[in-house]
């Protein structure tokens, strides 16, 4: 009987120190376990081209930081959903993706429009929300503290065109602009700060009209600017076919402004050349913080692996592409730094005025959580083969070069 | 007053596109009682066969439209043989929503894959070129695409109204049970009317395709507007299709040019259910329900 007990007492000690080494190689085999995070796209619909641009971003950081061992040692699973640019849709997502998925960490989708409500849905749940697409005040308006913007705030975005005109000698200045815009949450404050900083320049405002987003018809609209002959041209765009459609018509109506600044569409590198013929961009501008030929290493060397992985040249990356590659890098920096995937650790260390780098350039948050380090440049079409994105402005910039004005008339 | 009249020419050009759309969908409901949801996508489809036979071919783009509207013909065989005829006849509209809904993810899909979500547009030198008249600028792709609509819309009224098969089509788009009692094959006539309807979007799809930069995903935006042309035409109503197409677009080109941009779309839905309410049937749709 004694040995029997001796028996049962020796293997309660083997079976718990068997349960022990096993619980320490689960505890081993939890940390080698992916970091999963948790991203709604606009893989179809409106912002389709834009979702696909951001994922091709947040795949390439994905790869290369996979690639240099992870973060924290651990490997990094994306686990992508397609809102189908939806804000319906991608509140769905995202409270999936945390409720019920319980990803590690989320990334932001494409556009002001669906940063908006998505961010709700994380601060809900106490997520850390590092985006690039949500620049707008709407995004920063219900002043939640887990939303982090890493590029440029988008009201500033014609600043340095502004500043520009204002540097014109008074007998080149334009003197009339005209600020069609489609009623989304990322133009309309671009195209109202540059309408009332020019107004205060001295250029008159001589159209000003707000279009539905999902409108299908432009002609009329461009009809009138063109109407107005207005020198230049201030477009409040969200995609490439608004700024196509506008371009077609003021060239069936022999109108060419001298200078023409869309919001977004010129942007998109070879998918906005694709869609408007290479001819027809020269001259055309439009703002932002990154382009494929800005002057970082950190840039330089993911779109030479962009390049080497998808094709093409510079001029034609996305700079959705480098927006989303930017989230990717921030939120390893504050990992890394927290040694912890704590969002609350995150959200704190993103606002303690930290200086992160990216490829877009240093990356500060403000109490908003906007980027106040971003620099705001002008890119412009320049040539006819489509291939040469310039930064124009500022002047003061070493890495301008000579602004193409006034533009080339289209169809030449 | 140079607006107004820039906005009524406008909206008659363009219009008269929107009825070429829109006419497919009307008579495949007049006739089958289906609700074409990948009518948008079929456009889209036609834009990039001629952007295919223009860029890889050197076709030009109306030239070309013989090729694509064939094809898109024989598209619509296939997707009444593969999905639409094997609906239950018992809420087959309803059905009918959800099956073409799932063609047109299919076809998007299957476009994205081919051309990517990059947006392309057709190109010719009539694209951007105008002439001047009266003190407008015409462009030219709009009035060849409306002369183009007028010519197709008058074969299909010469096809309903003065053959044999367009008999057979308007029989069984007056009463089903009727048309299979006096020895119409309505099933025949149910699939080749779907392939008309599909491939009169060719020639829709073509000048779309040169107006606007097109991506798979396209074809959304365009079927909200489509359905709203033929329901106030009337379903089932070709005359209707273009009396409302070339309505909605002047209506909405005049408020643009006259009030605001912003204002478009509301005064045309706001005339829309005006409209509906005091004729819920549309414009030219018939006030009695089918005989099954």
């Amino acid at each position: 009987m004694k040995g029997h007990l001796k028996q049962l007492l020796a293997a309660g000690v083997m079976a718990g120190l068997m349960g022990v080494a096993l619980a320490a190689c689960g505890g081993s085999s939890s940390g080698s376990k992916p970091i999963v995070i948790g991203i709604s796209l606009s893989l179809s619909g409106d912002f389709s081209a834009d979702g696909q641009a951001y994922q091709r971003g947040y795949e390439l950081w994905a790869n290369y930081v996979n690639s240099h061992g992870g973060i924290l040692g651990r490997q990094v699973k994306l686990d992508i959903l397609s809102d189908a640019s939806s804000p319906t849709q991608v509140d769905t997502n995202y409270t999936k993706l945390i409720s019920l998925d319980h990803v590690n960490l989320v990334f932001g989708p494409f556009s002001t429009l669906l940063t908006v409500p998505s961010s709700e849905i994380a601060h809900r749940y106490g997520y850390a929300f590092v985006e690039g697409a949500g620049g707008a005040p709407a995004a920063f308006a219900k002043g939640l503290n887990n939303i982090f913007d890493v590029s440029l705030p988008v009201a500033d975005y014609m600043v340095p065109l502004v500043n520009w005109i204002k540097s014109l000698p008074a007998s080149e200045r334009p003197k009339t602009a005209a600020y069609p815009t489609s009623n989304d949450p990322f133009t309309e404050p671009v195209i109202e700060k540059a309408k009332d900083l020019l107004q205060a320049a001295g250029v008159k405002t001589v159209y000003s009209q707000v279009f539905p987003a999902e409108d299908t018809d432009y002609s009329p609209i461009a009809q009138d600017v063109a109407a107005t002959k207005a020198d230049i041209v201030v477009l409040g765009s969200v995609d490439v076919p608004t700024v196509s459609a506008f371009m077609e018509a003021f060239e069936q109506d022999h109108y060419s402004p001298k200078a023409f600044v869309a919001a977004a569409g010129p942007d998109q590198g070879s998918a906005f050349v694709s869609a408007v013929g290479a001819a027809e961009t020269d001259g055309v501008m439009v703002p932002g913080g990154w382009s494929g030929t800005y002057q970082n290493a950190q840039s330089k060397a993911m779109v030479k692996r962009y390049i080497a992985k998808y094709g093409g040249t510079p001029a034609g990356v996305n700079a959705d592409v480098a927006e989303a590659y930017s989230v990717g890098q921030v939120v390893d920096q504050a990992v890394t730094h927290n040694k912890s995937l704590s969002n609350a650790k995150i959200i704190k260390y993103l606002h303690s005025g930290v200086i992160l780098s990216s490829v877009q350039g240093p990356v500060q948050f403000n109490a908003k959580g906007e980027n106040g380090r971003a620099v705001g440049f002008i890119f412009q079409w320049q040539g006819t083969s489509g291939t040469e994105f310039k930064q124009v402005l500022p002047t003061s910039d070493p890495s301008s070069v000579k602004i193409l004005f006034p533009k080339p008339y289209w169809g030449n | 007053m140079t607006s107004l009249y820039a906005g009524l020419i406008d909206g008659v050009l363009t219009g008269a596109v929107y009825a070429l759309m829109a006419a497919g969908l009307t008579l495949i409901f007049g006739v089958m009682d289906i609700i074409n949801i990948a009518q948008g996508v079929f456009v889209v489809l036609a834009a990039y066969l001629s952007y295919v036979l223009a860029v890889h071919f050197g076709i030009d783009l109306f030239v070309g439209i013989l090729f694509t509207m064939p094809a898109l013909f024989l598209v619509g065989i296939a997707v009444d043989w593969a999905f639409i005829r094997r609906l239950p006849a018992r809420d087959r509209t309803t059905m009918s929503i959800l099956v073409t809904y799932a063609v047109a993810i299919i076809v998007e899909g299957v476009l994205t894959v081919i051309f990517s979500v990059n947006y392309v547009q057709l190109r010719a030198w009539y694209v951007t070129r105008s002439f001047h008249l009266l003190g407008f600028y015409l462009p030219y792709i709009y009035v060849f695409g409306f002369g183009m609509a007028v010519v197709l819309m008058a074969a299909i009224y010469l096809m309903l109204y003065r053959t044999r098969f367009g008999r057979s089509i308007r029989a069984s788009l007056q009463n089903r049970q009727a048309a299979r009692l006096i020895g119409i094959n309505v099933d025949r006539v149910s699939t080749l009317t779907f392939g008309i309807g599909v491939a009169v979007t060719a020639a829709g799809g073509m000048v779309f395709g040169a107006t606007t930069a097109f991506n798979p995903n396209s074809g959304y935006d365009l079927i909200s507007r489509l359905l709203s042309i033929v329901i106030l035409g009337g379903l089932g109503s070709m005359a209707g299709a273009m009396v409302a197409a070339i309505s909605m677009l002047m209506v909405e080109d005049v408020v643009a040019s006259v009030w605001s941009p912003l204002w478009s779309e509301v005064v045309f839905f706001a005339a829309l259910v005006l409209v509906l309410t005091l004729r819920p049937q549309g414009l030219f749709g018939r006030s009695f329900s089918r005989a099954q």
